[in-house]
């Protein structure tokens, strides 16, 4: 158990980086709590996997450093560092027996076979693999596999923290929540410091307490799944996070205050510089609404998903997204919207105006 | 799914199955004709029987002929397995190494096989021929043209030479299939090299290790150029293997009816051990 924090991260996979586009991890900082489940959201490519192989010691960073509990670990093996992490596609001992399997990590550090015994059989009995402990694991299915997988990290009692890279991709949509709320259920049980890789929003979204979103190498932004959602700090999140995302509207700023297509909209930003190369306007679909006055739309699409009715409208700025309920009358063809005044924001260079 | 059902999907099989007609079955079955008879010239044949088959399975010669066969079979496949996959264990994964390794690994496989006899011929000729000069002159008594030892260890010398870079080449194509998470898991779960190779390499490359013994256990099996190149079975019957002695009693001797047995008493032998070698490895399959 530790706490993990990441100093001025970067990281380059040319041995000699030149240009900031060398880099796919530039400056990340990190603090994350003894205990605590946290998530690295971002889509793929984003440097999500290459920032989770640095902390588990797979990968030496070209720059930063690692600090477990305070401790300087930046140097140290996968071994050194007693991590556990569990990998995109499940990895077993094909010709092992799944006791075998899960015992493989305690045997490796000389654990008495008594103590290995009853460590297994308790990881067993966690994930519901007691029945096939004697099966040979390559007869799996691959869920089960990937629960082997999940076992092998749990089973040590000594990790400091335990890794997940999108462990749910390859399982069945219905096991994945069986899987996800499993897991959920072990971090309360077990209160080790967890970490979360995936670029599905969902899964981050109920597994963390923390989701920490990465774009293009950085981190954009670290909060709480309301605080993502209420509050983006950068466009990526507003429109990476939410289905549908936020919009986001080129506007201008007359006098301290958003305008759109000529019409002044009340926002929670105070807006004090005006010198950005792009500007723009923030507001989440559910955030709006159908009014008798304000700017101006024309409602091209109405789709019914059962509990919300999606509206595609178009204003003079460009497209909207609206999002009401599902017994809401929608007025068709021309019609005026208004945004909630503290879910506005004003957006310059992409980063939010506060 | 569903399969469906269109027996008219064997016309599709003809083509092979004339080629295969012409190129195998038509000259098996010329074999099949001489196995069963005595024949003396000018088309004229007498019905022997099983006369054939009784005598070369009791007779000296194929006996010794085929325990030859079967200790040189073993002896190349005991050396060539272990150190085919010793090899790819230590090659390059990336960089300029890679296709370096790979020309030269290849080279061996692409030269004929007779150049390859006629080539370790020259080499370990004792008084003029690198390997058997330098042989000699570090004091050892070396000529493998008169000491049966010495012609053993020639003919496997030059099998290993010629055979190894196709058991190195099959088992880098298992290596480099093996998802680097395999190697990350194991690193953080604690495995010794040792048992990297034990629990994840050596199972995963189990596909491609079997067709490498399949076929280096046929191609040895049938091996006739190269030693009949290099020693031409000799000195004596030293090196003589089975398709050697086969090719003295048909065409040295012209006993073409014991020699025809001998032919289909030989492919049996080969169709049953790869029967068996394929049925064991594939029984373990269906298990796991």
């Amino acid at each position: 158990m530790a706490k993990v924090t990441l100093k001025n991260l970067s990281h380059s996979y040319l041995n000699n980086p030149q240009k900031d586009s060398d880099f796919v991890i530039t400056d990340v900082n990190i603090d994350w709590k003894d205990g605590g489940a946290y998530a690295l959201l971002g889509p793929s490519g984003c440097g999500k996997t290459t920032l989770l192989n640095i902390i588990s010691g797979l990968l030496v960073p070209t720059k930063g450093q690692i600090l477990f509990d305070d401790k300087d670990v930046t140097n140290l093996s996968p071994v050194q560092r007693d991590i556990a992490q569990i990998f995109q596609f499940p990895v077993i001992y094909d010709t092992m027996s799944v006791y075998d399997n899960l015992a493989f990590p305690l045997r490796n550090r000389g654990l008495s076979e008594n103590e290995i015994d009853a460590k297994v059989k308790e990881i067993g009995e966690m994930l519901e693999l007691t029945p096939t402990l004697r099966n040979r694991a390559s007869g799996l299915t691959a869920d089960g596999k990937q629960k082997i997988s999940l076992g092998r990290g749990l089973v040590r009692s000594d990790v400091n923290v335990i890794m997940f890279d999108e462990p749910l991709t390859v399982i069945d949509p219905h096991l994945k929540w069986v899987l996800r709320s499993k897991l959920k259920e072990l971090h309360q049980k077990i209160k080790r410091t967890m970490i979360y890789v995936t670029h599905d929003q969902t899964e981050a979204l109920t597994f963390a307490d923390q989701v920490v979103v990465m774009h293009e190498g950085q981190i954009v932004q670290t909060g709480t799944p309301i605080e993502l959602f209420e509050k983006p700090k950068h466009t990526f999140v507003g429109h990476f996070i939410g289905s549908p995302g936020m919009n986001l509207l080129p506007c201008k700023i007359v006098n301290g205050e958003i305008t759109l297509s000529g019409q002044r909209v009340p926002s929670n930003s105070s807006i004090k510089k005006t010198n950005f190369k792009k500007m723009q306007v923030g507001i989440r679909p559910e955030f709006i609404n159908f009014s008798k006055e304000g700017i101006p739309v024309k409602v091209s699409k109405v789709s019914n998903t059962g509990r919300h009715k999606i509206v595609d409208a178009v204003s003079e700025a460009g497209k909207i997204k609206i999002l009401s309920n599902a017994q809401d009358e929608i007025p068709s063809g021309s019609a005026f919207i208004t945004f909630n005044q503290k879910y506005t924001y004003a957006y310059g260079d992409d980063w939010i105006i506060e | 799914m569903n399969k469906t059902v269109n027996q008219k999907a064997w016309l599709f099989v003809i083509p092979v199955f004339v080629l295969v007609a012409f190129n195998a079955v038509v000259p098996l079955m010329t074999v099949v004709n001489y196995a069963f008879q005595e024949t003396f010239g000018s088309n004229v044949f007498a019905w022997e029987g099983t006369r054939w088959f009784k005598q070369i399975l009791q007779s000296d010669r194929f006996h010794a002929a085929l325990g030859r066969q079967f200790t040189f079979t073993f002896i190349i496949l005991l050396i060539q397995i272990p150190l085919g996959i010793g090899i790819a264990l230590t090659m390059p994964k990336k960089g300029w190494g890679v296709p370096t390794c790979l020309i030269l690994m290849s080279m061996p496989l692409l030269i004929p096989w007779n150049v390859v006899g006629a080539m370790w011929n020259i080499f370990a000729l004792p008084d003029i021929g690198f390997l058997g000069h330098t042989l000699n002159s570090l004091g050892f008594d070396f000529n493998f043209t008169q000491q049966s030892g010495d012609a053993w260890f020639t003919t496997i010398l030059m099998d290993v030479w010629h055979w190894t870079s196709l058991v190195v080449l099959l088992s880098y194509a298992g290596l480099n299939s093996i998802q680097p998470a395999y190697y990350q898991a194991a690193e953080i779960d604690g495995a010794s090299r040792w048992d990297i190779f034990r629990y994840i390499e050596l199972p995963k490359m189990k596909k491609v290790l079997t067709l490498a013994i399949l076929l280096r256990f046929m191609d040895s099996f049938m091996i006739y150029t190269e030693p009949f190149v290099l020693t031409g079975g000799g000195p004596g019957n030293a090196t003589a293997f089975l398709s050697i002695d086969l090719v003295k009693m048909a065409l040295g001797q012209f006993d073409l009816g014991p020699a025809a047995a001998m032919s289909l008493i030989y492919f049996f032998i080969v169709l049953l051990v790869c029967w068996v070698f394929y049925s064991l490895m594939m029984k373990n399959e269906v298990k796991s």
